[in-house]
């Protein structure tokens, strides 16, 4: 307690400090005029901010600006790839968000000037604030691999955006004939939806098992150990062979073959530190960073990820910007959908508190994330965040996985809620 | 037992309501806390299914118990139990106090119209004394079964006879006659009607 931050300041210094603060960050405060919030990003974070301050204080006026008209979820893609699920299904609408009164405008971000507060738009359009909230997602390193670029993704895609590269994957692992090998390569920490490379290797294991039953995968991964692995790895056991002559699913670590220095799209190969690996498909899911605003406005630290204030998600670079989900860093929160989801609500409070000459509330987070091994076996891990010291701790005693030894009915209830947990946060964000 | 569970939640329930006046000061407030189980519990607490059930309209002091019983241990779950061990009592009341301030959305469920009406006739006969009004009343702290998710309630009854969950001795009794009589076809007859509920 010998530093004093700004934060500890404004703990210690109480009501006098709030007065203070609370003109520092409305400064305009156009006699009686209503405030204005710009959104940047339509994904899981901003659309569940947007829509909240609405709910939270219909008099602020609330703009969300996103290049796409339409939204897929990277969440439950993977039963796309494995032909569980229509990609019609992950896409969604800004409809709902228009009849919260939120200003829907598609449109690329070019430019947000944190002093005159204004987010300028490759349409050459402006639209000032008072308070903006980026919500980015991530953007990815073209150049972590020799002969890997943004190019090749028709042939190798990424797949980790929900949308049309899921199709590609889909379609892909359809036309591959019986006795192929897939080759998936997950990205090193910190990504989006770390567990994700894994149900993505499990799904494709149904689908194959089921209908291309000599076909394999090989995970070259970049990292030492992953999200879930016990769980994943009991899965993998029971439903896929693993482990054994016959295991449909096969795992090397980054130093036991995994690390990966070259893409070779021509001849369809991966070169690792040990071997050269063919595929009739190559995943690669590239190494990643904050998403390509965030850089371009100067929110990033020097990994690439944008330092929060936990509180607020105000960003600790330029004033009067939050930046929330998987572009932010608000460890020991994860990348994940549903943390993006918490973060926005967490956010939008404290906007609508700050916009209002008032103090952030107290804030409190959840996230949970479930994943699907095969039909009937579902997992999940969930934790419960509080706000302490001037930091996000996770709650003692709280959250985790679903334990090793659950039974059979309580791993084909997990499914149900998993499927349950698309359906009811989709629909918290978009309904 | 039973005692036990009203008086602690008496208790949380003046704490939980002096709480809530004053949430910014000293922690999360109700509505703060209640809208970070929509992801799975819906908007608002009213679920799109097809399992996790509505919170919209649960009684205050029902919210408590299962949260209280999740983190004992007492009621089985997959991912409640480590949830519930995030909060407080004061926090489950919180959190009550916003459910029982939502409105059900009441979703669309299959279900057979014959079976539904022979439920009617049983959940009168069975059912109707706790959970009133055909189900639909949070009433007695009973939870709502009317339009609840049927794989939810099928989760229930399961837990119900296993050892997943203790039955209230007047619902024990109840039970222990309905399944004499009826066996699991009144079961299904019983969640069909409650499906019906619009």
């Amino acid at each position: 307690m010998s530093k004093i931050t700004r934060r500890n300041f404004l703990k210690v210094s109480g009501a006098s400090m709030a007065v203070a603060s609370a003109a520092a960050y409305t400064p305009f405060a156009i006699g009686g005029a209503a405030k204005k919030v710009v959104v940047v990003g339509g994904g899981m974070g901003g659309a569940t901010a947007a829509k909240y301050i609405r709910l939270m204080d219909p008099k602020v006026e609330v703009t969300l600006i996103e290049p796409k008209k339409t939204y897929h979820t990277g969440f439950m893609s993977n039963e796309v790839i494995s032909g569980d699920r229509k990609l019609e299904s992950i896409e969604f609408s800004y409809d709902g968000l228009k009849k919260h009164g939120v200003t829907v405008v598609t449109d690329l971000v070019s430019a947000i000037d944190p002093d005159k507060r204004v987010v300028t738009t490759k349409d050459g359009k402006s639209f000032p604030y008072d308070r903006c909230i980026v919500s980015p997602g991530v953007s990815y390193k073209w150049d972590a691999y020799e002969g890997y670029d943004e190019s090749i993704v028709d042939k190798i895609p990424h797949a980790w955006d929900g949308g049309p590269q899921t199709a590609t994957l889909r379609d892909q692992l359809a036309a591959m004939k019986d006795g192929g090998v897939v080759v998936i390569v997950p990205p090193p920490n910190p990504f989006r939806c770390p567990p994700g490379p894994y149900e993505r290797a499990s799904q494709i294991a149904m689908y194959l098992k089921a209908n291309k039953p000599k076909s394999k995968i090989i995970i070259m991964d970049q990292k030492e150990k992953f999200s879930k692995q016990g769980l994943f790895t009991q899965g993998w056991k029971r439903h896929y062979g693993y482990e054994t002559d016959n295991s449909m699913i096969e795992w090397l670590s980054s130093t036991t073959g995994g690390k990966i220095s070259a893409v070779n799209k021509a001849d369809m190969t991966v070169e690792g530190e040990m071997d050269t690996v063919k595929g009739d498909i190559i995943n690669v899911i590239p190494p990643q960073k904050a998403g390509a605003i965030a850089h371009t406005v100067g929110l990033t630290n020097d990994k690439g990820w944008c330092p929060v204030e936990g509180k607020t998600f105000e960003s600790t670079i330029h004033k009067n910007i939050h930046v929330i989900g998987d572009a932010a860093i608000a460890s020991p929160l994860p990348k994940s959908g549903y943390a993006a989801s918490s973060e926005a609500k967490v956010t939008a409070a404290a906007v609508v508190a700050l916009l209002g000459g008032g103090e952030a509330p107290h804030p409190t987070y959840v996230n949970t994330c479930y994943s699907v091994i095969a039909h009937g076996h579902g997992i999940s891990v969930a934790m419960v965040y509080d706000y302490k010291d001037g930091k996000i701790v996770k709650v003692e005693g709280s959250g985790g996985l679903s334990p090793m030894d659950q039974t059979d009915e309580m791993r084909a209830r997990e499914e149900q809620y998993a499927h349950s947990w698309f359906n009811n946060i989709t629909n918290d964000t978009f309904g | 037992m039973g005692t036990k569970i009203k008086m602690m939640s008496a208790a949380v329930l003046t704490s939980g309501m002096l709480l809530s006046g004053a949430a910014t000061a000293s922690g999360a407030s109700a509505e703060a806390l209640g809208i970070t189980c929509a992801g799975c519990h819906g908007f608002n607490g009213s679920s799109t299914g097809p399992a996790t059930p509505h919170l919209a309209g649960a009684s205050q002091e029902y919210v408590v118990e299962m949260m209280q019983g999740y983190k004992d241990g007492s009621i089985a779950s997959t991912i409640m139990g480590r949830i519930a061990k995030g909060y407080s009592d004061e926090q489950f009341a919180l959190m009550g106090e916003f459910f029982a301030k939502q409105k059900l959305t009441k979703p669309k469920q299959e279900f057979d119209a014959k079976l539904a009406k022979k439920g009617a006739k049983l959940h009168d006969k069975y059912c109707e004394k706790c959970h009133a009004e055909g189900g639909t009343s949070a009433e007695d702290d009973s939870g709502i079964l009317a339009a609840q998710w049927v794989p939810y309630l099928k989760y229930s009854f399961a837990d119900f006879h296993g050892d997943g969950r203790q039955m209230p001795k007047k619902m024990k009794k109840k039970m222990k006659k309905l399944n004499a009589k009826e066996g699991d076809a009144g079961i299904e007859a019983l969640l069909n009607f409650y499906a019906e509920a619009k």
